[in-house]
């Protein structure tokens, strides 16, 4: 039974939601993590009626700044990219998330709701070439505000684009070659079921490998820290340079949309996307083969709770990393690209598939 | 399939509609006070210095194009990563001769130093450097 | 006579019109005409070897004839000797052979005494203003320069918005002569200003780059922002008035600026303090010293990105400041220093605390070792960078740790050492390739041995004074002082006032442990000047315009080691309570004029880390 109409609008709002959500909520998060791990108090203040629910409100706050602020246009630039430039970074970054899967099916009378906004046989063929898009947004962006900090900036993020993108293609080869399919739905339904009965039979432990070269690729194509060389606020301050109010703003939501991009991603590829342990369409089986019968309901709301779950321990390892190390300087960042992360890569294709013939 | 593809326009359509409507809203919104100073391009505090719309040396020419080589070669690979299981020892070695190929082709461009950001070879002429300070800017801020 | 003398009276003997051994500075006062071949010499002789200009400044002795001095400061490495060149100018077209042939620092000495003077140098490559902007008429460290004179309002007569935001045809045409040829493509230079107002830059400082690339091809650093005319102020107010012009020098450990100038001013007057002031002296240098060393590594880390090391050593030194603070009163601006001692005794209980505050301190650096000494990205970040060959460190007359990071071991506290710190034992780190990982190991190290110095002065520091009275009961300061005011003086003379740290009196015996008995300048105890008419006299004596502080007519230089280098002090005194000329040889002002050097062939993500490492702090370094 097709799905009506309504549903397929519902589930866009889910996952924009999710994807906004959780973007607006990594700032507050991004605040008080770096707090705590630097021994402060972090943001505090923003309250309505003296309420303040340890800054939670500071992303609201941010929002109206950035719709309030005067964002203006500085009289040399090219006025027309100046203003499309941002919209087109945060456009290609919230589109990638049309293929992820959330869940898997939910039972509704006789309509089965496929828990994906768009069940893509091509899904992570699109997610590439949404993320090599995305560069488009921040190279426009640098170049219309004929600003030389910009400019720098613009060209430091192209390169790494250029860099990062073919490595990115290649690092997850490994996991394609073993689920033999690039649609997303299939791969994390593959990656039901147990290793020896007990370990859930998750990508990372078939390609532990890919997981640590995609997800140090996935940090290089957010552009956050260790490798904010087109940003490097200290350094040249940023291709976002002339932009201010709304323009810098989404430049900053997309910043941190991608971030749960990634984080998405690599729990789809590498850690069984909404996939529970032990739990199947019915209910948790145990190894030790005790048996809990649920309904589908149940069964799909823990499943969006453990992919929830899962994007957001990967945020936090996020930030964890992005508030740690130092900044790469991009050379640097473009020779760990070509020279480590790409052979490397390439390695990986040969031994997965050494492996998979031997096995066969 | 070509109703998944109808999703996808549809929610690149919500995409843009929720971009505009944010353009939208803050253009409503926001104040709006130009002024000469303000409009300038920022160069930290001081007037630019030339012009940034110049042919710079961003030295990644080289690396443009071993990126080409290996989007292709990406392309190429994907369709036989999907299926190479059933494809059978063939293809798999086939598929190998082809990423040895590139790998070699990797090894060449590194061993020929295009990787290298700082190609010592090319070391400009740096005779050149008269700088002057422009003062324009803080002259009409002090007005 | 010194040897250095000799040679040069054998050698020059007819360009010699004087020399000088006043209170241990050997000085020649030498003909203008031949001031480059006496330093030539000097600095390549194989027994004098004088190879660091440490100062060259000017003095203006205004009517007389000749009007202006230059005075170069040399030092000598091999023989840890010290010569002052003076060479007399005379008006008008007061002018000089330069010496920048000689060393580089002296191109920026030279722009100044220009700049601050009117003293020109023939043969300088570029005599440009560098303390003042280039619309500045005049030159005010003259003595007809009032101190109250304003320049002229600079207009932008004549701007308009067409010159803020040139056209594209414009900009072209100004660019056509940088191009460079790569890979068959013609590539144009881009210039790039960086500062003043640039996070990196601290808001102070401004670097014009020009940029093949990312690579730097040339750079111009410009300066001045933060100037102040401290020297011009110092000239013009009491000798104890000054201290609080020291503190803005190097912000971040004015305790050694306020050290380095009474130090001085000592000098000048033969006084030596007290031991327990001695130590006072010592303890709290280092406290600002690793207070100094902990912002320089933690602003550098955190303009690499690393947010997380800077904000751990921002907990050290909050761990510092609250004892600066205990004991001065102050963070910042301190002023604790005075001629002949310090406003007041450590507090009660001081040790203890500071022993559980340097712990904290080596815990900290424990943590920034693991975080960042042990990290690749930050090593592959400054190992190798910003580097400067050991011969152009002295050249631009590095000291400190920028020069002990070439491998150079010259530390003022082992060399010369002030304040008892030739009783203290502790280790020069040097370093070996003078690029930024070597400055940020010998700072990191340079924080560990002053822990050590601290710890080894309390265990060496006379007894302090007594806390109670012969009855045994504790009388506050402020309490004892109200006394005196109401005229209930009697037996209070005998008594001994706890001091707190808020300072609203002194104890008298405190007094004595921090403050010589010289009545010349030491003011009275405060119960001294309620309670007896001597006092009082003596507290007006010291106060008064016109009397104060008046060391007999001379000069003195005296330096100290600063949390950036040798920072040194040169005051002519005429014998009245105004100083006659105060120079400031600020350390950081060398690192900043061989920035350019430092930087030449780096990419621009290699300025920020190579700016934080020699930690230009524009308060001593515009003065």
């Amino acid at each position: 039974m097709a799905e009506g109409i309504g549903i397929i609008l519902l589930k866009f709002g889910f996952i924009l939601l999710f994807a906004l959500g959780l973007g607006g909520l990594l700032t507050w998060v991004e605040r008080k993590q770096s707090a705590i791990m630097q021994d402060r108090i972090g943001a505090n203040r923003a309250s309505i009626f003296g309420l303040r629910l340890i800054g939670l409100f500071h992303p609201l706050a941010d929002a109206i700044k950035m719709f309030t602020k005067e964002s203006f246009t500085p009289a040399s630039a090219e006025k027309f990219l100046f203003t499309l430039a941002p919209a087109i970074s945060v456009f290609f970054a919230l589109i990638g998330f049309a293929v992820i899967p959330f869940g898997d099916k939910l039972i509704f009378g006789d309509t089965v709701v496929n828990l994906q906004v768009a069940p893509l046989n091509v899904g992570l063929l699109y997610l590439f070439a949404v993320a090599g898009l995305a560069v488009y947004g921040v190279v426009l962006g640098a170049w219309a505000s004929r600003n030389n900090y910009a400019m720098l900036g613009g060209m430091r993020a192209a390169a790494q684009m250029i860099s990062y993108e073919v490595a990115l293609g290649v690092t997850i080869f490994g996991s394609i070659m073993i689920y033999q399919t690039v649609d997303l739905q299939q791969i994390v339904h593959l990656q039901g079921g147990t290793f020896w009965g007990w370990l859930p039979a998750w990508g990372i432990f078939m390609q532990p490998l890919g997981f640590i070269l995609f997800l140090t690729v996935g940090i290089a194509e957010t552009k956050r820290v260790p490798f904010d060389a087109p940003e490097g606020e200290s350094e040249i301050i940023g291709y976002f340079i002339e932009y201010s109010g709304m323009g810098f703003g989404m430049y900053f939501l997309t910043d941190f949309v991608e971030t749960v991009m990634i984080s998405a991603i690599t729990v789809t590829l590498f850690f069984g996307g909404w996939q529970v342990p032990y739990l199947l369409a019915d209910g948790f089986h145990f190894p030790w083969g005790e048996v809990w019968l649920l309904n589908n309901w149940t069964v799909a709301l823990f499943q969006i709770a453990s992919f929830s779950l899962k994007v957001m321990f990967f945020l936090w390892l996020q930030m964890a990393i992005r508030w740690t190390l130092p900044r790469f300087r991009y050379d640097q960042i473009l020779r760990l690209g070509w020279k480590y992360i790409l052979p490397i890569s390439l390695l990986n294709i040969v031994l997965t598939g050494i492996v998979i013939m031997v096995l066969k | 399939m070509l109703q998944n593809f109808a999703h996808i326009l549809v929610f690149l359509i919500f995409g843009a509609a929720f971009v505009g409507i944010n353009i939208t809203i803050s253009r409503l919104l926001q104040a709006r006070n130009p002024h000469p100073v303000k409009l300038s391009t920022y160069e930290c505090g001081e007037l630019p210095e030339g012009e940034s719309w110049i042919q710079f040396n961003i030295r990644f020419y080289v690396i443009a194009l071993i990126f080409l080589i290996f989007e292709v070669e990406i392309a190429f690979l994907f369709p036989w990563a999907v299926v190479f299981k059933s494809l059978g020892t063939f293809a798999f070695v086939e598929m190998m001769v082809f990423v040895f190929i590139l790998i070699i082709g990797l090894a060449y461009v590194w061993g020929k130093g295009d990787l290298e950001w700082e190609k010592p070879a090319n070391v400009p002429d740096t005779s050149v450097s008269p700088l002057t300070e422009s003062k324009e800017l803080t002259q009409l801020m002090a007005s | 006579m010194p040897n250095a003398l000799k040679l040069l009276q054998n050698k020059f003997s007819d360009c010699i019109r004087e020399t000088n051994c006043h209170l241990g500075d050997t000085s020649a006062v030498v003909n203008k005409k031949a001031v480059h071949d006496i330093l030539e010499f000097l600095r390549d002789d194989a027994d004098l070897n004088f190879d660091l200009l440490v100062d060259l400044t000017c003095v203006d002795y205004g009517e007389g004839e000749p009007r202006f001095e230059i005075v170069y400061l040399l030092h000598s490495f091999k023989t840890k000797a010290r010569i002052f060149i003076k060479a007399q100018v005379s008006e008008p077209d007061p002018q000089v052979q330069t010496v920048s042939d000689l060393w580089h620092i002296a191109d920026w000495y030279e722009r100044e005494v220009w700049d601050l003077f009117g003293v020109s140098f023939k043969g300088h490559p570029d005599l440009r203003r560098l303390l003042m902007y280039e619309e500045f008429q005049g030159h005010p460290l003259r003595k007809d320069y009032s101190i109250d004179k304003r320049q002229p309002l600079v207009t932008a007569e004549g701007t308009n918005n067409s010159q803020i935001t040139p056209t594209l045809e414009q900009s072209q045409q100004a660019m056509e002569e940088y191009v460079s040829e790569e890979n068959g493509l013609s590539v144009r230079h881009m210039f790039l200003n960086m500062g003043p107002s640039h996070p990196a830059m601290h808001g102070v400082v401004k670097i014009v780059l020009e940029l093949d690339g990312e690579k730097v091809v040339g750079s111009d650093v410009g300066i001045g922002y933060l100037h102040r005319a401290f020297e011009k102020h110092a000239e013009n107010i009491s000798y104890t008035g000054v201290f609080p012009y020291t503190d803005r020098l190097n912000y971040v450990s004015p305790i050694i600026n306020n050290v380095g100038y009474a130090l001085a001013v000592e000098k000048l007057l033969g006084i030596e303090v007290t031991e327990r002031c001695k130590y006072i002296r010592v303890i709290m240098s280092e406290i600002s010293r690793i207070a100094d060393h902990l912002t320089c590594i933690g602003a550098m880390a955190m303009e690499l990105g690393a947010m997380t090391p800077f904000l751990y050593f921002m907990q050290a030194r909050e761990a510092m400041y609250q004892l600066i603070e205990e004991v001065t009163g102050a963070r910042i601006t301190v002023s604790y220093v005075r001629v002949g001692g310090v406003k007041a005794d450590l507090p009660a209980g001081f040790e203890s605390r500071v022993h559980d505050q340097l712990k904290k301190v080596r815990a900290e650096l424990k943590q920034v070792h693991r975080l960042l000494s042990r990290n690749r990205i930050f090593v592959d970040r400054v190992q190798g960078i910003g580097a400067i060959s050991t011969a152009d460190a002295i050249s631009y007359s590095f000291t400190g740790p920028m020069l002990r990071a070439c491998g150079v071991d010259y530390d003022v506290r082992k060399t010369f050492p002030y304040s008892n710190y030739d009783r203290i034992d502790f280790d020069v780190p040097v370093g070996e390739n003078g690029d930024i990982l070597d400055r940020y190991l010998v700072r990191m190290e340079e924080i560990e041995q002053s822990c050590r110095i601290i710890e080894q002065a309390f265990e060496k520091i006379p007894v302090g004074n007594v806390m109670v009275d012969f009855t045994g009961k504790e009388i506050p300061a402020e309490k004892m002082a109200d006394l005196g005011k109401f005229g209930q003086t009697e037996g209070l003379l005998l008594q001994v006032a706890v001091t707190d740290p808020t300072l609203l009196g002194a104890g008298e015996s405190e007094h004595a442990e921090v403050r010589h008995a010289d009545k010349r300048v030491s003011l009275p105890a405060k119960e001294k000047t309620y309670a007896s008419i001597e006092g009082l006299i003596n507290h007006f004596m010291l106060i008064m315009d016109g009397h104060g502080i008046c060391p007999p007519k001379g000069e003195a230089y005296f330096p100290v080691e600063g949390a950036n280098g040798e920072l040194g002090f040169y005051i002519v005194s005429d014998g009245s309570d105004k100083a006659y000329r105060v120079r400031c040889r600020p350390p950081c002002f060398a690192f900043v004029a061989g920035f350019s050097k430092m930087i030449e062939g780096c990419q621009l993500a290699d300025i920020i880390p190579a700016f934080g490492s020699i930690n230009m702090i524009a308060g001593e370094l515009d003065r």
